[in-house]
């Protein structure tokens, strides 16, 4: 390929980190000690090294982790390695946040300033942070940069998924035995040991799921009961039956009952799950592959971060099982950056799960085959969107592919897949379980099984909660003890910062698909984030069109304009210097939203305005103004 | 191949196929168009193996690179074939049905040991034995050249001993599988198709072996054919110097700068009775000239036709009209026909071909208007309903097979005749980059913002022993001249072994340096390896070129 490599010469560390992953180089070319003899006359490459594209992202990560930053060097060293041109790979590192190109402390402190942890004080959190410790970790240009003078730093963050905790944080430490720990109920004392190297306030305990061990849970019966860890102790509660089943009724058998069980998929689209495993299975084109999306990212969800750090034998079996129906042998889980805890209890989960016979060449004994690898991202809330998954996967840039073709046909590598949210794929179990027909019948006619809702805001127990579909949010209120403080609900974000505002009138609002829809409004992922009273709901806008601009990919004009756009309107008005009137200003936020709704080539793009749209037209945010 | 002189695969095939080797074929900068067919070849999963001295942009994109030794070509080949054949891969049904002289073959190559293999092109002889069993064992192959293979002194037994391996294997003959030199511009091919080789008429035809080709041109043009071959440029100018040629009527070629040892060919050319110069531009061959036509642009002043590399012939259509007195060549040369004597009129480009179709079986099905309707065909097209053949020699998988037998051919390996000694330590290849072409004739006239101008690249082991800096001034010295050019250090290059381009030679006269040593069968000069010595020079001495009075051409 047209390398271009650069002069840059990695560090010893760098080259250590990147050589645990990849072994070590084979040649003077790859970047090891040139052999006159041979290097001067040869030179493998080609096929071979192209297809480790794929091990470009976690290459990176791998620097990063041990580093702290991407230098110039370790690019250029991975580049090498690999036979990728350093300008594709810069491409790709720039992509992802949690990838720095730019030298950065070793122990960098995230704290989430999103919608959720603005509810609990984040915003002032961060404000104390400027004040005590300095302003967000900034590196500067061109200068050089003695990061030995500067230990730590800190940065603010788009939601890190740990919403019923808020304010959460999250720390990374680089070095040789990274650290990196998502942890909940931040205050400023706390932050201020974490940020001076005393890490003990990262430890604090989870809270524990309300539901935990009633016996309605379908989904979340094993979370905080079992010993996550425990191979022994998921079988011991049911863990494995699925698989068993799914063995003695078949390929087809599993596909029917899922169809029969008219699951949808839980990721927000709310596809027939048995329909794009029919498609799968039937494609004559192999390998398949098969991808859990776990990207949560959609500010406000953490139902299956939940369900990873909790029962994480339970997604490896629901894999093994959709493997088996669609006939996939190999399966990724690409789960988000953030979730350092979700991402070890699963690798576990599969280590165990191999060691075990229970993933591999020959599953259970029959000569089933499949396997499975963890991918982790880098802090894009765009691969959450299935083709940026495959993008991403593939060690490209996390850009959404244009749609046809379907993941179906033509998926990662270029092959058909199978890519299902967490979620969803563990309701699978419970319809091998319990039958599809039988599972049919919970929930509603139109929207069937159980669902997870992720309650955050100004909740009095925030938290994930399983319930049938059909429930209405008057009662999913009620079953997290209603607003804090029984202050009066100003309003609900239903769906996250993809989805709508919906008023405190509206809460008898069955959460199904159809009822949603009817409504006019959406279920998304599951998020139910609750806003009282005393929440002024103009900053909150302003993150959320933040977070759009700063996410969208960029690679469509629609999308990478219009958020920008709309979050410049949203700060004319904010700021009281609206151009002209303020239905001008409306108009135009409209007008920007229609375009990106009906031209961005991704679902980022085309419900960028959504949570907008209904703060002006459904909570009359801005009619005090426009009078 | 094997008598018709074409490669003989599509870029259709290439595109489809399973193995190809690039051999002493820089295409990613040279033919970079063909190189799109690589890639999409690559991109399929088919494997790239680049046999080239320097590690060059095509050879980053191969499975693997084979970095011989300059001008150990056979010796890699027959190592191949040696190892292709001890590891029971040759093609035994197709060798004995379809070729002749495998025995001699086999008795030749058996010396050609991986160990010898290694020993004379310094590739590791494991990675010779991957690359022979790769070709040997692919459904599918091709092997495409250029001028890493024939710019030597022993141009065509580079040729043939590559022809060998496909025949080995049978590789050629069926889809996806071939032999092709890459043309190095869009009508090299057609070049050769109209007979402007000495040694063949219109459509390869041999009028001094075949009394019937003979017969069909005498009648058709009223005159009798002496029964030798011309003469190829390096034998007109070896001609010249006995004082035996003593006119050149040069049409759309650039001698003064394009041949090797140029110094000579000054010389020869300035001592010439009568050089005639027809071109576009006022070349340097040109500017010597007695009489100069300007002529018309042949792809866009002009009508007619041109032939790529896979044997298409494509209609080629006027444009513009030439500025100022520039005229069309048919005209130019119907004109010089009357003036001279013989009047043929001034035909139209479709009256000229249609008298190809005539006279050439290979073209007679190509109307121009098929042509059109088309897209171009293949040839050959012997009629009007035939619809052109997208590779050739099918007729060797026929059992038994049709017309003659392919033949093997004896080659031995011949290092190149100047090789690196004490005075002159390294070994100069010379070639092309991107941004330009040849002798910069149709380049030079634009910018680039890839052109660096000419420079000599070298290894960093060797600057840094020579205490050169990337950009430094260096002179170049072979025993025919000397230049002065900016070094370029460049990793794709191993010790002892230095490149230059030809496509700055107002600026570097770079063929001062290359060696006259010609192939006999072809004509080819060794262009792609001369002796030469390297040493800095004072920041002071302007980067110019200078004679190396002292020495005479020839060495």
């Amino acid at each position: 390929m047209d390398l271009h490599l650069l002069d840059a010469a990695p560090t010893a560390e760098e080259r250590e980190a990147v050589d645990a992953l990849l072994g070590e180089p084979r040649s003077g070319w790859e970047g090891g000690v040139r052999d006159e003899s041979r290097d001067a006359f040869t030179a493998a490459g080609g096929q071979e090294v192209r297809a480790l594209r794929h091990l470009l992202l976690p290459a990176l990560l791998a620097v990063q982790a041990r580093v702290g930053w991407v230098s110039e060097g370790a690019l250029n060293y991975v580049c090498q390695r690999l036979s990728v041109p350093p300008a594709d790979a810069y491409g790709v590192a720039t992509f992802y946040a949690l990838l720095s190109t730019v030298p950065r402390p070793a122990r960098m402190l995230h704290v989430c300033d999103d919608i959720a942890c603005r509810c609990k004080g984040a915003e002032e959190l961060c404000a104390e942070l400027e004040r005590t410790v300095g302003p967000a970790y900034h590196a500067p240009q061109g200068e050089h940069v003695d990061l030995d003078e500067v230990p730590s730093g800190w940065l603010r963050s788009p939601c890190l998924g740990l919403c019923e905790q808020a304010p959460a944080a999250m720390v990374t430490v680089a070095g040789p035995k990274p650290v990196e720990r998502l942890f909940g109920h931040a205050d400023l004392a706390g932050l201020s040991r974490v940020l001076k190297g005393d890490l003990a306030p990262s430890l604090e305990p989870r809270t524990r799921l309300w539901q935990a061990g009633d016996p309605m849970l379908r989904l979340l019966r094993r979370v905080d009961v079992t010993d996550p860890t425990s191979l022994d102790d998921y079988r011991a509660h049911g863990g494995y039956e699925a698989l068993r089943l799914a063995l003695s009724i078949g390929p087809e058998g599993v596909i029917r009952e899922v169809s029969d069980a008219k699951l949808m998929g839980r990721g927000g689209a709310a596809f027939p799950t048995g329909r794009k495993w029919e498609a799968v299975a039937r494609q004559p084109v192999r390998p398949h592959f098969l991808i859990c999306n776990a990207d949560e990212s959609e500010p406000g969800t953490f139902k299956d971060r939940v369900i990873m750090e909790g029962d994480p034998f339970s997604l490896v079996e629901a894999m093994t099982i959709a493997a088996f129906a669609t006939g996939c042998e190999q399966g990724y889980i690409y789960i988000r950056g953030e979730y350092p805890l979700a991402a070890e209890r699963l690798q576990n989960a599969i280590d165990v799960a191999r060691a075990r016979g229970l993933l591999g060449r020959n599953i259970m004994g029959v000569g089933l085959r499949f396997d499975l690898e963890i991918r982790r991202g880098g802090g894009a809330y765009i691969c959450g969107e299935e083709t940026a998954v495959f993008n991403s996967i593939e060690g490209l840039r996390g850009e959404p592919r244009n749609k046809p073709p379907f993941p179906v046909n033509v998926g990662v590598f270029g092959k058909p897949t199978l890519i299902n949210n967490v979620e969803t794929l563990v309701n699978v179990l419970e319809i091998l379980l319990i039958g599809g027909p039988a599972y049919a019948a919970i929930g509603t006619a139109g929207s069937s099984g159980p669902r997870l809702f992720c309650l955050s805001g100004c909740v009095t127990r925030p938290g994930v909660y399983e319930v049938p579909f059909g429930t209405t949010l008057r009662q999913m209120l009620s079953l997290a003890g209603g607003v804090a403080g029984g202050r009066p609900l100003q309003g609900i974000l239903l769906g996250g910062a993809a989805g709508v505002f919906v008023r405190a009138d509206e809460i008898d609002m069955p959460l199904t698909f159809e009822g949603t829809r009817a409504a006019q409004a959406t279920l998304g992922s599951g998020v139910i984030m609750v806003f009282d009273d005393t929440i002024d709901l103009v900053p909150i806008l302003l993150r959320i069109a933040a977070f759009f601009r700063d996410e969208s990919c960029g690679q469509c004009v629609p999308c990478r304009v219009g958020t920008v756009r709309q979050e410049e309107a949203l700060h004319r008005i904010h700021a009281g210097r609206t151009r002209g009137d303020m239905s001008g200003e409306l108009a135009l936020l409209d007008e920007i939203g229609l375009a990106m709704k009906d031209a961005s080539i991704c679902g980022l793009g085309q419900t960028a305005y959504s949570a907008v749209e209904s703060a002006i037209k459904r909570l009359r945010l801005f009619d005090r103004s426009v009078r | 191949m094997f008598g018709a002189g074409g490669g003989t695969s599509s870029y259709r095939e290439v595109e489809e196929t399973d193995v190809i080797f690039l051999w002493g074929a820089n295409a990613r900068e040279n033919h970079p168009i063909f190189f799109h067919h690589v890639l999409k070849a690559i991109h399929r999963g088919a494997r790239m193996f680049a046999m080239d001295p320097r590690r060059t942009a095509s050879a980053q994109w191969a499975d693997q690179w084979l970095g011989l030794n300059v001008g150990s070509d056979i010796a890699l080949a027959n190592a191949m074939a040696r190892e292709i054949i001890h590891a029971g891969l040759a093609n035994r049904t197709f060798i004995q049905r379809a070729t002749t002289g495998f025995d001699e073959y086999a008795a030749c190559v058996e010396r050609y040991t991986l160990e010898v293999g290694e020993r004379e092109t310094g590739v590791p002889a494991d990675v010779i034995r991957d690359a022979a069993h790769a070709y040997a064992r692919a459904d599918r192959a091709v092997i495409c050249w250029t001028l890493g293979i024939t710019e030597h002194h022993n141009a065509v037994d580079n040729v043939l001993s590559l022809i060998n391996l496909a025949l080995l294997t049978g590789h050629v003959g069926k889809y996806g599988s071939g032999v092709n030199p890459l043309r190095g511009q869009n009508n090299v091919q057609g070049g050769g198709d109209m007979g402007a080789i000495p040694n063949r008429l219109v459509g390869f035809q041999d009028w001094t072996k075949d009394t019937e080709v003979r017969a069909r041109f005498e009648q058709a043009w009223g005159v009798k054919l002496k029964p030798q071959y011309g003469l190829n440029m390096t034998q007109m100018f070896n001609a010249a110097e006995r004082g035996e040629l003593h006119a050149i009527y040069a049409i759309g070629e650039n001698p003064a700068q394009a041949e090797a040892d140029q110094h000579r060919t000054e010389h020869l050319l300035t001592g010439l009775d009568h050089l005639v110069v027809q071109d576009i531009f006022l070349t340097a061959t040109a500017r010597l000239a007695h009489v100069v036509f300007p002529a018309s642009s042949s792809w866009c002043e002009a009508e007619g036709t041109v032939t790529n590399s896979e044997r298409r012939v494509q209609r080629v259509r006027k444009a513009l009209e030439p500025p100022g007195n520039a005229r069309d060549d048919l005209w130019i040369i119907s004109e010089l026909a009357r003036r001279l004597g013989h009047d043929w009129g001034h035909p139209s480009a479709e009256e000229v071909w249609n008298e190809v179709r005539s006279m050439a079986p290979i073209f007679a099905g190509m109307s121009y208007e098929r042509l059109e309707r088309e897209g171009g065909l293949h040839w050959p097209c012997f009629h009007e309903n035939h619809p052109g053949e997208l590779f050739l020699h099918s007729r060797l998988w026929n059992d038994p097979i049709v017309g003659p037998s392919a033949p093997f051919s004896v080659v031995e390996h011949d290092p190149p005749v100047e090789r690196p000694d004490a005075e002159y330590p390294f070994t100069l290849t010379t070639g092309r980059r991107l941004d330009s072409y040849n002798t910069g004739v149709q380049t030079g006239g634009f910018t680039s913002p890839l052109r660096r101008g000419e420079s000599l690249d070298i290894s960093p082991e060797d600057a840094e022993r020579l205490g050169v800096l990337d950009g430094d001034p260096v002179r170049v010295t072979s025993r025919r001249g000397s230049v002065v050019a900016p070094a370029r250090l460049d990793r794709s290059l191993r010790t002892g072994l230095v490149f230059m381009t030809l496509h700055f030679q107002d600026e570097v006269r770079v063929n001062q340096l290359t060696i006259d040593e010609t192939d006999p069968k072809s004509g080819t000069a060794e262009f792609k390896a001369c002796a030469v010595r390297v040493e800095p020079v004072s920041v002071s001495e302007p980067a110019t070129t200078s004679a190396h009075g002292a020495v005479g051409h020839g060495g």
